[in-house]
């Protein structure tokens, strides 16, 4: 494992939220990507914790998108950097409103295209920035401004829609893990084509839990197979060891529910389903990795 | 210039949030007896105002107390902001 480079590029400070795990995650991205680095940025709450104009936190290059245009923009820029033959990394940070629900189609057709890019989506399950409305991301049973008794649909298997695109890397990270995070941006960063990281980041205002527990929610959600680390490389899949140990001996998952005010009051039908939902996912990588299907 | 001007684009800037430490409503304060510099406070502060020596930047701290949480030898606390 390669040592953490100590630069920072985002300059102190932005406007995110204590304890923001967006802001936790950006900071190891862009430490593993360097300073070669273009963000292109949708709608999302990155694009407003920049700073105010004409100042801005982020010592890179940023590109800030309309919500659905994001992957197409980077197409866009990918070709642009080709022809001039320069060589940089362009990097899609989008949240996950701008990836699983409006931006889906123009990820769809970057990854058709296989533009050379790393999408990243940061996922809190719902649309933060604007003051928590359901997404396509949030979990069964979350109470959240538009679901106010808890969202009844399950959430969109968006690494299943990436999968079925073949790319040549994808992976699953959590910004409670962020040395697994920055080996994995690194390694997708030197493989071609384009390539899909899903990260999972807990937010304390729309989960309600207090600002100090944002990373332990994350490795709670890890411990108890609701968010499984894995990555497919090739079509090979390969688990990472947190999630391993959690699909030997995991905790109950109500120790991950009880603390954030969102699941309050869930029902336990709701409740079932997100536990089935989770051991579905977790059998199905098992055999993948087993190459059993 | 006025290109720039034009084209709306923000330049990097020190503190373009303005001092976000005034956000905090708990300080936190480091025991040094305790204290043996694993640096895991720096790793997971989602604002890196914690340097490689383990001094906390309070001008920019927002007080979210992950560092308090994570310590592995409890030697960071939250105190109370006085007004």
């Amino acid at each position: 494992m390669t040592e953490i480079p100590r630069e920072e590029y985002i300059l102190k400070c932005t406007s995110a939220c204590a304890g923001c795990s967006d802001s936790l995650t950006l900071r190891y991205v862009l430490k593993a990507a360097g300073p070669e680095t273009v963000l292109v940025v949708p709608a999302c709450c990155t694009s407003v914790i920049q700073g105010i104009y004409p100042h801005t936190a982020m010592n890179i290059p940023v590109y800030n998108v309309a919500f659905a245009a994001a992957a197409a923009c980077a197409s866009g820029m990918s070709a642009a950097f080709q022809a001039a033959g320069k060589k940089a990394n362009v990097i899609v940070y989008a949240g996950d409103g701008g990836t699983v629900d409006i931006g889906i189609q123009a990820l769809s057709g970057a990854f058709e295209r296989g533009t050379d890019f790393l999408y990243i989506c940061y996922d809190n399950e719902a649309y933060g920035n604007t003051g928590m409305q359901r997404s396509g991301a949030t979990p069964v049973g979350a109470r959240t401004t538009t679901t106010p008794s808890g969202k009844i649909q399950v959430k969109k298997d968006l690494d299943g829609i990436v999968a079925a695109h073949n790319p040549p890397y994808m992976a699953t990270a959590c910004a409670a893990y962020p040395k697994d995070l920055f080996s994995k941006v690194q390694k997708a960063l030197s493989i071609r084509g384009p390539k899909f990281i899903h990260v999972l980041a807990p937010c304390p205002p729309g989960w309600r839990f207090s600002s100090e527990k944002s990373v332990e929610m994350g490795k709670l959600a890890v411990r108890s197979g609701m968010w499984i680390l894995y990555e497919r490389e090739f079509g090979k899949v390969t688990i990472n060891g947190p999630s391993k140990a959690a699909m030997i001996k995991p905790i109950p998952l109500e120790e991950y529910l009880e603390p954030q005010g969102r699941f309050k009051g869930i029902s336990s039908e709701a409740v079932a389903m997100l536990r089935s939902q989770a051991e579905r996912n977790a059998m199905r990588l098992k055999k993948e990795e087993e190459g059993i299907c | 210039m006025t290109t720039r001007a034009r084209l709306a684009i923000s330049r990097p800037t020190s503190g373009a949030c303005g001092k976000t430490g005034s956000w905090r409503v708990f300080r936190p304060v480091i025991d040094r007896e305790k204290c043996n510099s694993c640096g895991i406070c720096a790793m997971f502060c989602p604002d890196g105002v914690i340097s490689e020596d383990i001094q906390i930047d309070l001008d920019f701290c927002k007080g979210c107390g992950i560092c308090a949480n994570e310590c592995p030898k409890k030697a960071i606390s939250m105190e109370r902001e006085e007004k």
